[in-house]
């Protein structure tokens, strides 16, 4: 092909304009510290303002605890909280690994075979209107009382929005960008690889973010059934023992995880899916 | 004995749907000589998008015959000879504007016409955008978007490129600039092109001949050589001959 004429060659590239960029940092960087201690500011202020109320009006321990009390238990009892943690972690984690790679499994067969996802998909939904405490029980007494019923219990949780994604994902790839699949006499395989992998990929993460904190719950949650360790566990003892700040502190520390587990999922995210214009956390 | 791009014998083609069948084009036949540029202007739904489309072997014509460069348009689309440019320029989101363009020679066997493949970076300056071989498309406009759609569908040196309404979605300007920019692609690659537009303006700058179709159903209604020479430059629209081309463009469209 031979060299293009000069007068196409606009001046559309890119400019060094070294103090308009550092304006544009400056302000950026700005807008990024404001956004994080403005919500750390109220987050003390609420904070003070529980305290205030406790001490205020004598509230008793067995009802609800300072956060002082809390953070106190929590540094004392740090050993006993991570101990319990572990195998909630592990449980979370490995139901996550599970479900969603069964998931997308089963997304990928219903986007190869209709009949499959015809025969099964009313099956799965129906199995997603059962409850999580309702399913707890039945897996307990299928799978016994050591971890894994509460893996599967996690699994469960994040099987279905993970599946209902990725089946969008897979298949909501733009009509025209298929069409031009066509024309470029493009296999099955090389549109699944190429267009329909690529497509899903944010729908993937959207529901591998709920997961991360649904995981955390299903495990929880199956805990409350018959285990003695685990943040489940700790739930239950607490409550029973009317241990308000233990309660507080268990309750901390589970969510700190899921939230944990979140933002590593974001963060990847934002490592593989550079393509989409990212809103800024 | 010239060869012809596209060769329709009265080309029917049904669609059925709930609300009964559609017929989208009726015994149409067309012949396009090798090398031309070919504008259609018709009514919305009278069948331009339908016509690429069989062409383009994305549908089947139900009845009639079609020839694409001397073949089934199923071994034409096959032997990679098609470009399509769609109106939305339909760029992969997660592809630099390199590796959009380097698509076609990664998929449906491309890697065997690699040899005989344009250069990517030449296209990517042939259309204008030297410098933006690593942007994504999120970060061009509508123009440089659909620049490089363009770039994508020379890239495999298709034998006939069709264009959808491609600068449909663009402001004048932009429209203005692509449509000088698009001639002296063709001047330089000689390909067949089929250009489908809604523009009077675009139709009679661009082609040698204006393909009229007339709706319900979908047939030719006239062809309409433009005898204006090339290079053609946008001044050309405000000459007395474009003027009156163009009048008659839109007293025949007003019929269709
Ligand atoms: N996939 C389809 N299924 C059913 N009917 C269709 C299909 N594609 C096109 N049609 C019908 O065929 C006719 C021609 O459609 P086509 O898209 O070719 O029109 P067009 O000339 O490109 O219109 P426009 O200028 O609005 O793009 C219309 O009546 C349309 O409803
Ligand atoms: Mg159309």
């Amino acid at each position: 092909m031979a060299t293009p004429s000069s007068a196409l060659q606009r001046p559309t590239a890119f400019v060094a304009d070294s103090e308009a960029e550092a304006k544009f940092q400056a302000r950026k960087n700005r807008l990024m510290w404001r956004r994080r201690l403005l919500p750390l500011a109220a987050a003390l202020l609420l904070l003070g303002l529980w305290q205030a109320v406790v001490v205020y009006f004598g509230i008793r321990p067995f009802i609800a605890p300072s956060p002082v009390a809390v953070a106190y238990t929590l540094v004392d009892r740090f050993g006993i909280l991570m101990q319990n943690l572990a195998p909630t972690a592990l449980e979370a984690l490995l139901g996550f690994a599970i479900g969603n790679l069964s998931a997308i499994a089963l997304a990928t067969a219903f986007v190869h075979n209709k009949t499959v996802e015809e025969a099964f998909f009313p099956i799965v939904v129906l199995i997603n209107t059962i409850p999580v405490v309702a399913k707890a029980p039945i897996l307990v007494l299928l799978m016994g009382n050591g971890m894994e019923p509460k893996i599967a219990i996690a699994a469960l949780i994040c099987f279905f929005p993970t599946l209902v994604n990725m089946t969008r994902g897979l298949s909501a790839v733009n009509p025209q960008t298929l069409e031009l699949m066509r024309v470029l006499s493009a296999s099955d395989r090389e549109i699944f690889w190429k267009l329909r992998v690529y497509n899903s990929l944010p729908y993937l993460f959207s529901a591998l973010k709920i997961a991360a904190s649904t995981s955390v719950i299903g495990a929880i949650v199956a805990e409350w059934i018959g285990t003695t360790q685990g943040i489940g566990a700790l739930i239950i003892e607490a409550t029973y023992k009317f241990d308000s700040p233990m309660l507080y502190a268990t309750v901390i520390v589970g969510a700190s995880f899921s939230v944990t587990f979140f933002f590593v999922i974001s963060l990847i995210e934002r490592l593989v899916v550079k393509w989409e214009p990212q809103a800024v956390h | 004995m010239t060869a012809l791009a596209v060769a329709c014998d009265r080309v029917d083609v049904h669609f059925t749907t709930e609300r009964g069948t559609v017929t989208a084009l009726h015994e149409l036949s067309l012949d396009v000589e090798d090398g031309a540029f070919l504008t259609m202007l018709g009514p919305s739904g009278c069948g331009k998008s339908t016509l690429l489309r069989v062409v383009a072997d994305l549908i089947e014509p139900s009845k009639g015959s079609l020839r694409v460069l001397g073949r089934s348009p199923q071994e034409a689309r096959s032997k990679r000879e098609i470009g399509f440019v769609f109106q939305d320029a339909a760029l992969m989101a997660w592809r630099s504007v390199l590796a959009n363009v380097e698509l076609p020679l990664e998929v449906g066997g491309g890697a065997s016409i690699a040899g005989h493949a344009a250069s990517p970076r030449e296209l990517i300056e042939l259309v204008g955008l030297k410098g933006w071989e690593n942007a994504y498309p999120h970060e061009l406009s509508g123009g440089m978007r659909q620049r490089v759609a363009i770039a994508r569908a020379l890239v495999t040196r298709p034998r006939l490129l069709l264009m959808d309404e491609p600068f449909g979605a663009l402001d004048e300007i932009t429209r203005d600039r692509l449509n000088e920019e698009l001639l002296r692609v063709w001047e330089q690659t000689r390909t067949t092109i089929l250009f489908v537009t809604h523009s009077l303006y675009e139709a009679a700058f661009l082609g040698q001949k204006v393909l009229m179709l007339a709706a319900n159903p979908g047939r030719v209604r006239e062809i309409v050589p433009v005898n204006l020479p090339y290079p053609r430059r946008l001044a050309l629209r405000e000459t007395p001959e474009f003027v009156k081309l163009v009048a008659h463009l839109r007293a025949v469209l007003e019929t269709c």
